[in-house]
């Protein structure tokens, strides 16, 4: 991981690059992350791209419920060269979840791009193919929001048995 | 909307760029539906086929037919109450799972795990590592047709399930790496067992060998289908055995070594051309490796705690509690509320046998996780079945998918 | 149908026996007891439920965890083929017996419940595993427990059971095909009475936890 001093001066890189594009940083158990603006996001990752950090390890959404803006898009990226990770986050509100894909820089944000959509609802601009992966297609709702119910049957008893799903006929 | 409208529907997303494939040929595409029922398909993972004649020439996988919502259960538990559910996703290599959700959670804590418990989970991990790859070799030798290896791979695995079932009472699912070590230490008699197994493991390895590579059809099924380049995995964020045969020696074992891996003198199996011959090769070899791994781990193995000694996360053993008070409150309130762990998130990436399993997990300070995401490596390996397979035949369409080695359990989650 | 083992101590007497029936020197009282120890009398029905139950085809249907140990059983340790389930047939049509073994997600629900239809009467199905019995380690929305789309014989639990345990259900769907009344375990264990809703006076009651003597528990 770069060390605290490192990733402020990276993030200060990005903001003289793209100005308005860093909105803070966070660094906490030796993890850094960049909190980026949705619509610049694109810019920062292609810059950290070109800096080293080549590989996309993990992309996927957070519901930071109740605190606005409330979905979070994380992005961990990997420099297998010096054996170093960052992550930017990008936080949409629920209202309007939309940020640009990451298809064009890297192919294998396809399925992951679409499960956050597919669990949380952010849309993103220029994806192919932006359809629900783990739920049939015609599902309503995104599960993983915070305020999404849990679900679930009932914990059979014997006094409400009869009630429930118990015997098919 | 009728039958075929809805079909049409479906298949519209499919690319439909019809080369001519020769002189004569007939050019007309076919879509295929493979699953989700199969007797080759590694779980429920449904394959839309485009085909021309024998040669594939698109894919598109349609996977969450096992989908489980075990990330959205895992925010309704307590911290020790996830570890059986997040066993759960990747089921054939459940020690892994435990180990980045407790290696993410104690990251957020800032505990330290003690060396003997690092060490043993070390030993459970690569035990883990050689049933899985026994797993793969079987089911995917089985859809090649060799049926025998099957027979002998699973035989092997009883063993390794009755080791799992020495030291922590469970075959699968063991709950035994916990946060802050395992959950108990290795009972007498279990180093013993684990000697033997080692001194057994390599002989049958050889003769799964022996049984495979010189034989022509394995040959000829393996050997430079489903070749795929070095850029267009890492650019579709593969990892694992399936990059190691392309060429590229990245492993976090060696790389970015957690729980005490960096004590232990092993090797990195690397492939050269990228077909699935050298995936097979590269697990095959691993198995060797880790057994070399577990046999440095029990020689080195460190005396002293099996789990942290802090009470406010691990359980006080059990004798402390008829005479300490503080070790009787420390239990009732980690058995009723779990331990609370300080607002933040971390990412824990450790190196599964099928590439790097990675945990996210959100803590807001609560007893229970806020948001608890596992990264897992057959979700981004399978985008790497399309380029895969395209312009092969079916049948090394069906080579393809076992050489990938995907779980669906982990996929879907 | 009770077959019953003659021990091994008698096999020099049925040897002379044998030999003495196919020279014609048993006498007639000698003869009639010969044929009366070693023929059956059964009816058709129960001889076809023998071999039925003898044996059936699994389909080979996994879904997660307990798809490894149903695997197991099919390996060499504990080898389901010595029950006679010598081959698990890949396609609906040919099989006997739907093994579900892992959790039913909501997409999978109409697929298996296509699978169960397409196969051929008399057809059975163990729900294997504590995910699709009932919600298992997992009761979120996400999961569909599998009584509620097919109606299922034989429930086998644990996470996932052990090898031995799906072969004790398996061996119990065997007795239930060749209609075999296994007791229920309320008689087995003397436990009437402990129910929740206890019987009434009448014994005529609405609860179906209620059990009266004789009753199986739908083993």
């Amino acid at each position: 991981m770069p060390d605290a001093t490192g990733l402020e001066l990276a993030a200060q890189e990005l903001s003289e690059a793209i100005p308005g594009s860093i909105l803070g940083t966070e660094f906490h158990r030796g993890r850094a992350v960049l909190l980026a603006d949705p619509p610049h996001t694109h810019g920062v990752l292609e810059r950290l791209r070109t800096k080293g950090y080549s590989f996309l390890a993990s992309l996927h959404g957070v519901d930071y419920y109740p605190e606005e803006p409330r979905l979070g898009v994380l992005y961990e990226l990997l420099d297998m060269q010096r054996v170093d990770r960052i992550s930017v986050k990008a936080r949409v509100p629920a209202d309007a979840p939309r940020i640009a894909t990451v298809t064009d820089m890297w192919a294998g944000a396809n399925h992951p791009e679409r499960e956050v959509f597919d669990m949380f609802g952010v849309e993103f601009e220029g994806h192919p193919d932006l359809r629900r992966i783990l739920m049939p297609e015609d599902y309503e709702g995104h599960p993983q929001r915070r305020d999404f119910p849990i679900g679930g049957e009932p914990v059979l008893f014997t006094y409400n048995e009869e009630q429930n799903y118990g015997k098919y006929q | 909307m009728s039958l075929t409208e809805e079909y049409r529907r479906r298949e519209s997303s499919i690319t439909f760029e019809a080369e001519p494939a020769g002189e004569g040929e007939t050019h007309e595409l076919l879509t295929l539906n493979i699953g989700p029922h199969h007797p080759a398909t590694h779980g429920v993972l449904r394959l839309l086929a485009t085909i021309e004649g024998e040669v594939v020439r698109d894919i598109k996988p349609i996977i969450g037919y096992v989908h489980t919502g075990i990330e959205k259960t895992a925010e309704d538990k307590s911290y020790w109450k996830v570890i059986p559910v997040v066993e759960r996703m990747d089921y054939v290599s459940y020690y892994f799972n435990a180990m980045a959700f407790c290696g993410a959670v104690e990251t957020l804590l800032g505990i330290e795990v003690p060396p003997r418990a690092q060490y043993l989970r070390v030993l459970h991990l690569e035990l883990n590592r050689i049933m899985s790859h026994l797993v793969w070799f079987g089911t995917s030798m089985l859809d090649i047709g060799a049926l025998s290896v099957f027979f002998w791979c699973f035989r092997e695995r009883e063993r390794v399930l009755d080791l799992f079932e020495y030291s922590s009472g469970q075959r699968m699912h063991t709950r035994y790496i916990q946060v802050g070590g395992v959950i108990e230490d290795i009972p007498r008699g279990f180093a013993e067992k684990v000697r033997e197994f080692c001194k057994e493991m390599p002989t049958r390895a050889d003769q799964y060998a022996d049984l495979l590579e010189k034989n022509q059809i394995v040959i000829e099924r393996l050997r430079d289908t489903g070749t795929v380049d070095e850029q267009t995995l890492l650019d579709l964020g593969v990892t694992g055995p399936l990059l190691r045969a392309a060429g590229n020696p990245w492993d976090l074992r060696k790389a970015h070594p957690y729980s005490s891996y960096d004590h232990f003198d092993f090797k990195i199996p690397v492939g050269t051309v990228g077909d699935n011959y050298d995936r097979y090769r590269v697990r095959h070899a691993e198995i060797y490796e880790s057994v070399k791994i577990i046999e440095q781990a029990l020689d080195g193995l460190p005396e002293g705690p099996h789990i942290t000694t802090d009470r406010k996360v691990a359980l006080p053993p059990r004798h402390e509690l008829a005479t300490s008070m503080e070790a009787l409150i420390h239990h009732f309130k980690l058995v009723t509320e779990g331990f609370r762990v300080p607002p933040g998130e971390a990412y824990y990436p450790i190196e599964s046998p099928r590439g790097e399993l990675g945990c996210f997990v959100r803590a807001d300070g609560s007893a229970k996780p806020a948001r608890v995401h596992m990264r897992d490596p057959s979700f981004s390996n399978l985008q790497a079945l399309v380029p895969m397979v395209r312009d092969g035949y079916i049948a090394d369409l069906i080579a393809s998918l076992a050489m990938l080695d995907p779980i669906l359990g982990g996929i879907d989650r | 149908m009770e077959i019953e083992r003659q021990p091994l101590s008698d096999l020099r007497v049925r040897q002379l026996q044998a030999r003495d029936m196919l020279r014609g020197d048993l006498s007639d009282e000698e003869l009639e007891r010969y044929v009366e120890e070693r023929v059956l009398l059964t009816t058709v029905e129960k001889a076809v439920a023998w071999g039925r139950g003898n044996s059936i085809y699994p389909l080979t249907f996994g879904l997660a965890c307990c798809a490894i140990e149903m695997m197991t059983i099919v390996a060499p340790r504990a080898d389901i083929a010595r029950f006679g389930f010598e081959v698990l047939r890949a396609t609906p049509r040919q099989a006997d017996l739907i093994i579900l073994s892992g959790r039913v997600s909501i997409k999978m629900a109409p697929v298996i419940r296509r699978l169960y239809d397409q196969m051929l009467e008399p057809k059975w199905a163990i729900s294997m595993g504590a995910c699709c019995s009932s919600m298992g380690v997992f009761n979120n929305y996400a999961l569909v427990p599998s009584d509620k789309f097919m109606p299922i014989d034989v429930h086998v639990p644990g996470c996932p059971p052990r090898p031995e345990a799906l072969l004790h259900g398996i061996l119990r769907l065997r007795d239930k095909i060749q209609g075999h009344r296994r007791e229920g375990w309320r008689e087995r264990y003397d436990a009437v009475g402990t129910e929740e809703v206890l019987p009434q006076a009448d014994g005529d009651s609405a609860a179906i936890n209620v059990y009266q003597p004789g009753d199986t528990a739908g083993a």
